[in-house]
């Protein structure tokens, strides 16, 4: 199976090993200067660069988390000046405040190659069209895929999301040979495919998917409705994008690019690094990153890692995909949700009261369908229809903007809620992910 | 001069009504009118009852969103251009009605309507000026 950098994806353990330590310390040691939450963190545990002397060391060296981001919102992370971030991407956090990365060109070109490596290991090249059907725009979905197709040297269809009919389409009229989207779209892009007696016209042959949680039930859904090969990817805005890991060819566990992030698996109560193959909270440090670099990143994802040398050459590290979340964050068609972020918006249209909600996530058709039910009081009711629609307006437009989803919102009558032990149920996912 | 009008938030959900009018008939309130304002999510109900602070009382127990507001009722003669009559009036006084539900009343005769205005002095001087005869809690609820 061809590789993008058989040099460095098929690198003996060792030697990769190596190759990490040396690049942490180099990491640790220009952070300890250019990043002053790293350093305070560094100064409190007593640690000097010095103290690191490989990635044996790792464990030592404090965790950081999407906090910090919000707290040094924008720039305060970054550890190039200005002059040298060419990019930045955003995401939502855990409240109204998005969270913003920084790229060098140095840092964009090692994202484009995370991405070429996978579509090379699922057999693209020069000669596929790669329809990029994420979302363009802060959103590193888009933009990611782009820049890795675009390396390989395939022709890239950058039609970004949405439009079904057009996407159907290109699809057919351009001849596509792989789609790029979040899962659940794919799925409802298949089924509109079929309803529209298209499936014989494809000329796909694989899809790469991520960007939030899907299962391998559909998995087999999406391969048999596109006739396609489906592949995971995996990602986080604050560590690169998509791509962070990969599935190759074997479709077991996903590649994650090691000589660029060390994962780490820990308990996320206590912190303790668990053996190899345990289940719990993955841990990433960039050892390459310029712009924004992360040290022991909590991604809050449950997973396991799988150090096993893959049946498709590669040595770096599989990880499962994730099982499950240490925090609370949802993931809605493709986007971040916390709860807290409701309840601010709930918090501004109360004024000064939050009133008792209930987020109800589902998935329907393939769809995930998002409600937000929210108890009435007293100082919300009037004898007025208008009034009240007025109110059930509002907070749906508020949490457009806040999520930039749509969400459907439901007065219902107070103490409703289910409560257990006097605290109300927040999260009602009944997804079967 | 007015009526006391309870004002109930209707969750969208099977049965709901059907419990609130049962709390009251468990407590032997006497309904006198009754109008259900309804959209896609909610709706809610506005009832003209005998006892209405006792009415209040058993519908929060139960949970409910309740308000009580004065709202004024006015009775017409049973017959065609009974209501058009008493409306006129009120147009000519440049007053806006916002809602308003008709029921038979006991009286003899006489038909009653509810009335929510935006402009409730206004509308009592020419409902008074125009000879429409103006009811309280008590008229409707009288056997």
């Amino acid at each position: 199976m061809a590789m993008w950098q058989q040099e460095i994806e098929a690198m003996p353990r060792e030697e990769l090993e190596k190759l990490q330590s040396e690049r942490l310390c180099w990491q640790v040691n220009r952070m300890y200067e250019r990043v002053e939450l790293f350093r305070k963190r560094m100064d409190e545990l007593g640690l000097k660069p010095s103290d690191i002397h490989g990635i044996e060391d790792l464990h030592k060296l404090p965790f950081s988390y999407k906090q910090d981001l919000r707290d040094y919102y924008p720039y305060g992370l970054f550890a190039e000046p200005m002059e040298n971030i060419v990019r930045v991407h955003a995401s939502s956090g855990t409240t109204g405040k998005k969270i913003v990365v920084g790229y060098t060109r140095n840092d964009l070109d090692k994202w484009e190659d995370c991405v070429a490596r996978m579509m090379t290991a699922i057999g693209l090249d020069n000669k596929d069209f790669v329809q990029v059907a994420y979302g363009y725009g802060l959103f590193t979905g888009g933009l990611g895929a782009h820049g890795g197709a675009t390396k390989i040297g395939a022709t890239v269809i950058p039609i970004s999301s949405g439009n079904t009919a057009n996407q159907i389409q290109t699809m057919v009229d351009f001849g596509s040979t792989c789609l790029c989207c979040t899962p659940s779209y794919a799925m409802y892009l298949g089924e509109a495919i079929e309803e529209a007696g298209q499936t014989d016209n494809l000329k796909l042959k694989a899809g790469i998917f991520g960007a939030e949680p899907w299962t391998e039930e559909m998995r087999h859904a999406i391969e048999e409705k596109l006739r396609i090969k489906a592949y995971d990817i995996y990602g986080l805005s604050e560590i690169m994008g998509p791509g962070v890991s990969y599935e190759c060819s074997e479709q077991c566990g996903m590649h994650v690019c090691e000589d660029m992030f060390i994962p780490e698996i820990i308990d996320p109560d206590t912190g303790e690094v668990l053996p190899a193959g345990a289940s719990g909270e993955l841990v990433f440090t960039t050892i390459t990153k310029e712009g924004f670099p992360l040290i022991r990143y909590r991604t809050r994802d449950i997973c396991s890692l799988n150090y096993e040398k893959c049946a498709c050459g590669r040595t770096h590290v599989r990880m499962n995909k994730p099982q499950g979340r240490s925090d609370d964050m949802l993931i809605i068609r493709g986007v971040n949700v916390f709860p807290s972020q409701v309840e601010e918006v709930l918090l501004k249209v109360g004024s000064g009261i939050t009133p008792n909600y209930q987020i109800v996530v589902d998935r329907i058709n393939n769809n995930d369908t998002f409600e937000v039910n929210v108890e009435m009081d007293e100082s919300m009711f009037t004898d007025d229809v208008k009034s009240i629609e007025r109110l059930e307006k509002r907070i749906t437009e508020e949490l457009r903007s806040m999520l930039g989803i749509g969400a459907k919102v439901r007065l219902v009558n107070p103490k409703s809620i289910t409560r257990s032990e006097g605290k109300a149920k927040r999260v009602i996912d009944k997804r079967k992910i | 001069m007015f009526v006391k009008q309870l004002s109930v938030f209707v969750e969208n959900k099977f049965g709901r009504i059907s419990e609130i009018i049962n709390a009251l008939a468990e407590n032997s309130i006497d309904i006198s009118a009754l109008s259900l304002a309804d959209t896609s999510e909610f709706g809610i109900l506005r009832l003209i009852v005998d006892k209405p602070e006792l009415a209040v009382d058993v519908l929060k127990e139960e949970g409910v969103i309740v308000k009580l507001s004065d709202v004024l009722a006015i009775a017409i003669d049973d017959a065609p251009g009974g209501l058009a009559k008493a409306l006129s009036v009120l147009t000519d006084a440049n007053v806006v009605i916002e809602y308003m539900y008709a029921f038979i009343g006991k009286a003899d005769g006489k038909a009653m309507t509810v009335i929510r205005v935006d402009d409730e002095a206004k509308a009592i001087d020419a409902l008074n000026k125009g000879g429409v005869t103006l009811l309280t809690t008590d008229d409707i609820s009288a056997r």
